[in-house]
């Protein structure tokens, strides 16, 4: 066992604590290259991360910068500042630390480039940045080691894939480099070691005690919840209760729309006016961060929040999570309770609040589910190649790069370990010349050879344009929102451009927990009112959207089997119940295809329990056979259970629509055409360079001089299929939709035993399908029939002759 | 108000402007029976040349293929002799200079027995060294053809704008690149692979037609809607 030094013991016993067995464990191996620390939120992981640096800093005698911080939120960059400060300050140790991200000014940006402190605190995004600039080596020369704090987070999206590439390049300028990560309780803890390592370094799992199992129950209400509907306004004088009652309460929803609408409630019912605030990603940032603020200082009883408060920030004295909403999957549901009861062995209290009678199911399945301990998940698979470009390109912006040395560098990267050559030569020829078939206008190319074989950019102020475009999480297209002034109002926050091209002035719609009213587009801002109705037209700008798992899925086709469900509500039970009675209940080894109409329009319904990607792609190609058999579909909806579709006839046999030999034959070309993988190409080419996303100035400069990316999409299809995007756009949509095997799974475990059920209304587990947000629209036959109808409505009621 | 037809395989909108009979083509063309003349309007062409000249990234090389490839299928189907590029024809001169021998070739075999006019645009305003006569304005009969729109003119077809115009339908919203009629004047859409749009309720479109202009969304076939002013 190492030596503490005995100034941090001191420091740790005068404050009557004990150092914990997992942050000894951390500490013995400081030297290891890689170490992975499992840890509950609140079991002192940060302090286990960082023990080891204070006692290498303590003598002061290193120089320059030591220890790198990432974590996935600039907020808990901040928040790690201040709470390290406190043990830095209180033993006298002489440590400079300091934060760098996009909120940092552009002088100590530039004074932390020319003089970096000893700990930087950082964020994936602003890292990669860092690494892009010429002066890199003298930046991190002496750095020791890195903490990726939640790394958990980081492994499930590009930014984890970007990270690693940025750690790939640093291990390269610092080949002493260590890596620690900290991470929740995950179901794969291999494959978080994996994706840390340097590739093939080994990489320790420390698990430290998870703690007592937490206290998690769902609430129980005396309104019962709604069929259909995801605002729980039914909990609301529940909700007001237990915030009554608790110090400081979270308040969980999975979609912005649906806090916004909560809050709302909530406060229309607040008449105690007990102080809660709402916190989410659209919000403008001074809102945010005056509610982190109040939250800090304790002035606030409760928060009404997304993920964008998911991560472990240590805030206050939250004694309470409230989950509105089905938790959708195990794991983050567990994540979401740590954030109760940051006292390490105090069981974590938290609520379940079911928005609808379909959640009231998942809820109880998923609290099954945290009893057994049964966490879920799917596996990443390999690196994507979109964000290799981007790093070739960023390799490019640091200076003339050699490409044997840049792929050896690049394969050290656990997502990256197992990527060929020849791949990597198709990235490097796109960020060259675009890599097309047509060999055009190379005298143009973005990255040219040196004679010495060393490639750089053709033009060096392209560097300032790669580094604009650094990042991999795609904003949707956003819209700020302002009062309407003068000079222009208070800024509001975002919505998506989608959400604002639906409105048409005199529309109201919920932002920052108030009604507004739009009144018109200016130049790119949303102008608007403030309304005092107590009803706005419903917000449906999307937050993130998670994926019930299947272990879930599985769980709640094994409740719908039984013949009556004591464990569930009385009202869930009898809704269950006259599912089965009107139609049937889903289950295993059958196909339950319901068919009606709603709303004027003809609706199929599919309860496939396959997941939601491979619902998804399974009403991809639903639709594709219903529009070549005539029946007009106009889009479909999928959920992890059901995919809805609707259209303008109703579906008479079902049973050749699933034919597998027909779904499969031309999966290819018919994905080929469709809007999720033009959504997906859109995604990529931002990612690999191709479309640049952040022009200063460009958007306003007239809006026909851009055009939309579908254009590119259907040129490369057309002429260039097999080029490296396209192929990179399969890769991604096969990841995103989930591989055809899912559903070839789930015709075979059907087999012909569809059942197709003709009904005059829409049935009660399909009501709540109307309400998912993620509708993909079809475009064929059907849009060119309703515009004809459109334009002779419209020409008679301008009394128009043509 | 006279219906969509099919003519020689073709669908279009057959309209009345300037007491000359038109038909607006689903590929965003307008074809003048009377005097077998074919317009089309912003072709943009060697876009992805200037873009990548610029030093962003290279976009795929092939809208210049593709733009003229629908052209010329117009150019067949209607059997135009008069063809007249509403300007914009290049994305700059440069653009134009730089186009490969192929295409070049290509212009040339479309321009042969066939009376061509590239009218100027702001973004292509002087002559190129491309067969075709150049012209600032041109005028057949009592219509007069001219890249950006005059607001004092009438019998004006013009291009420029890349009008395209929204309409909002069973909950769903269709975009579509449009030609923008009133009695004074008919804008074209953009016929470029590389063009975006510009929504007619934008002010300066708002503000130069009628208020009981038409908006003729593309498509097949092609159909006409009161042209959408409130965003």
């Amino acid at each position: 066992m190492s030596q503490i030094p005995p100034a941090i013991q001191t420091w740790f016993s005068t404050r009557g604590w004990s150092i914990h067995p997992h942050q000894q464990d951390m500490f013995d191996r400081a030297q290891d290259p890689a170490t992975l620390l499992i840890a509950p939120t609140g079991g002192g992981k940060t302090m286990a991360g960082f023990l080891p640096t204070l006692a290498e800093l303590e003598a002061g005698d290193h120089h320059g910068l030591h220890t790198l911080y990432v974590s996935p939120l600039k907020a808990l960059a901040a928040d790690i500042k201040r709470n390290l400060r406190t043990p830095v300050d209180e033993i006298g140790l002489p440590i400079r630390i300091e934060d760098r991200t996009g909120d940092t000014s552009a002088t100590q940006k530039k004074r932390q480039r020319a003089d970096p402190p000893h700990i930087l605190l950082t964020t994936p995004e602003s890292l990669t940045l860092l690494t892009s600039y010429e002066d890199a080596p003298r930046m991190f020369a002496g750095l020791q080691r890195v903490v990726v704090d939640e790394i958990h987070a980081l492994a499930e999206s590009k930014r984890g894939d970007q990270l690693m590439l940025a750690l790939a390049r640093l291990q390269a300028l610092c080949p002493n480099l260590r890596r620690v990560g900290l991470s929740a309780t995950v179901e794969d803890p291999d494959a978080i070691a994996r994706l840390l390592a340097r590739h093939p370094d080994p990489c320790d799992i420390l698990l430290a005690d998870p703690g007592p199992d937490p206290d998690i129950t769902m609430l129980e209400t005396e309104d019962m919840p709604p069929w259909s509907g995801g605002g729980a306004a039914y909990a609301i004088p529940a909700v007001l209760e237990q915030i009554r009652r608790h110090n400081t309460t979270l308040i969980f929803h999975n979609t912005r729309a649906q806090a916004e609408i909560f809050f709302h409630n909530l406060w229309l019912a607040n008449d105690e006016g007990l102080p809660i605030g709402i916190h989410h990603g659209s919000l403008d940032r001074q809102q945010r961060e005056r509610v982190e603020a109040a939250m800090v200082r304790g002035d606030l009883r409760a928060i009404v929040c997304t993920g964008s408060l998911d991560l472990g920030i240590d805030w206050g004295d939250v004694d309470l999570v409230i989950q509105i909403g089905a938790p959708k999957n195990v794991k983050r549901l567990v994540q979401r309770i740590g954030r109760a009861n940051h006292r390490y062995n105090a069981p974590s209290k938290a609520l379940l609040v079911p928005a609808n009678r379909f959640e009231v199911v998942e809820c109880v399945a998923a609290l099954e589910a945290v009893k057994a301990h049964d966490l879920d998940g799917d596996p990443r698979g390999r690196g994507p190649r979109d964000v290799l470009c981007q790093h070739i390109l960023i390799a490019a912006a640091a200076g003339p790069f050699d490409a044997d040395d840049l792929y050896a560098q690049m394969t050290t990267a656990g997502p990256f370990a197992d990527l060929t050559r020849a791949e990597f030569n198709d990235c490097l020829s796109f960020c060259a010349t675009g890599g097309y078939a047509l060999r055009a206008y190379d005298r143009w190319q973005r990255l040219q050879q040196r004679p010495d074989g060393q490639w750089q950019l053709r033009d060096p102020r392209a560097a300032a344009r790669i580094r604009m475009n650094i990042g991999t999480i795609q904003d949707s297209d956003t819209l700020k929102v302002r009062l309407k002034r003068n000079r222009g109002g208070k800024p509001l926050g975002e919505i998506e451009e989608g959400f604002a091209a639906s409105l048409t002035p005199g529309d109201t719609f919920l932002i920052g927990g108030q009604i507004v009213r739009y009144e018109g587009l200016r130049e790119m801002t949303v102008e608007v009112t403030r309304r005092a109705d107590k009803k706005p037209k419903i917000a449906t700008f999307m937050g993130t959207k998670f994926a019930t798992s299947t272990q879930l899925s599985a769980r709640i086709l094994d409740m719908f089997a039984q013949d009556s469900w004591p464990q569930l509500p009385r009202h869930t039970a009898e809704w269950l119940a006259l599912q089965r009675e009107v139609s049937h209940l889903p289950q295993r080894g059958r196909l339950l295809v319901e068919s009606f109409p709603h709303d004027g329009q003809e609706h199929v319904c599919v309860y496939g329990f396959a997941g939601r990607n491979a619902m998804q792609t399974l009403g991809l190609l639903l639709t594709k056979r219903m529009e070549e058999t005539g029946l007009h579909p106009l889009g479909f909806v999928s959920t992890d259970y059901a995919t809805l579709i609707w259209g303008l006839d109703a579906l008479a046999d079902a049973a050749p629509l699933f034919a597998i030999d027909a779904l499969r034959e031309g999966l290819d070309s018919w994905l080929a055409g469709n809007a999720v993988m033009k959504r997906t190409f859109r995604a990529s080419a931002t990612i690999a360079g191709l479309i640049e996303r952040n022009m200063a100035g460009q958007r306003k400069s007239g809006r026909q001089a851009t055009f939309s990316s579908d254009i590119l999409y259907d040129t490369l299809l057309k002429y260039d299929p097999n080029h490296v995007l396209m192929q990179i756009t399969r890769d991604e949509a096969m990841r995103g939709l989930v591989d055809f095997g899912r559903i070839e799974e789930m015709i075979a475990r059907v087999d012909d035993r569809i059942d197709l059920v003709r009904l005059d209304r829409i049935t009660p587990l399909a009501a709540p399908l109307l309400l998912e947000v993620g509708k993909v629209p079809v475009k064929g036959s059907a849009e060119e029939r309703l515009l004809t109808e459109e334009s002779t409505r419209l020409l008679a009621e301008a009394g128009l002759m043509l | 108000m006279s219906n969509p037809r099919e003519e020689q395989g073709m669908t279009g909108f057959e309209l009345e402007f300037a007491g000359q009979q038109l038909v607006a083509l689903s590929s965003g063309a307008l074809w003048w029976p009377d005097w077998r003349l074919l317009c089309v309007s912003d072709l943009h062409l060697g876009k992805s040349e200037r873009i990548a000249r610029r030093g962003a990234p290279a976009l795929p090389p092939y809208e210049t293929r593709d733009t003229l490839s629908r052209l010329a299928d117009d150019l067949d189907q209607t059997g135009a002799r008069i063809v007249v590029c509403l300007g914009d024809s290049f994305d700059d001169l440069e653009a134009a200079r730089a186009l490969g021998e192929g295409d070049r070739r290509w212009i040339a075999s479309l321009q042969a027995g066939r009376d061509w006019t590239w009218i100027e645009g702001n973004h292509d305003p002087g002559p190129v060294e491309i067969g075709g006569q150049h012209r600032h304005d041109l005028r057949i009969d009592t219509v007069t053809f001219r890249h950006i729109a005059d607001p004092v003119a009438t019998g004006e077809i013009s291009g420029h704008y890349h009008p395209k115009a929204r309409v909002r339908t069973h909950g769903r919203s269709i975009t579509r690149t449009a030609f923008l009629m009133d009695r004074d004047r008919l804008l074209l859409p953009a016929y470029g692979t590389y063009t975006g749009g510009l929504h007619c309720d934008e002010p300066v479109l708002r503000d130069l037609m009628r208020p009981d202009a038409v908006a003729i969304l593309t498509g097949t076939p092609p159909r006409p809607v009161p042209m959408p002013r409130d965003r």
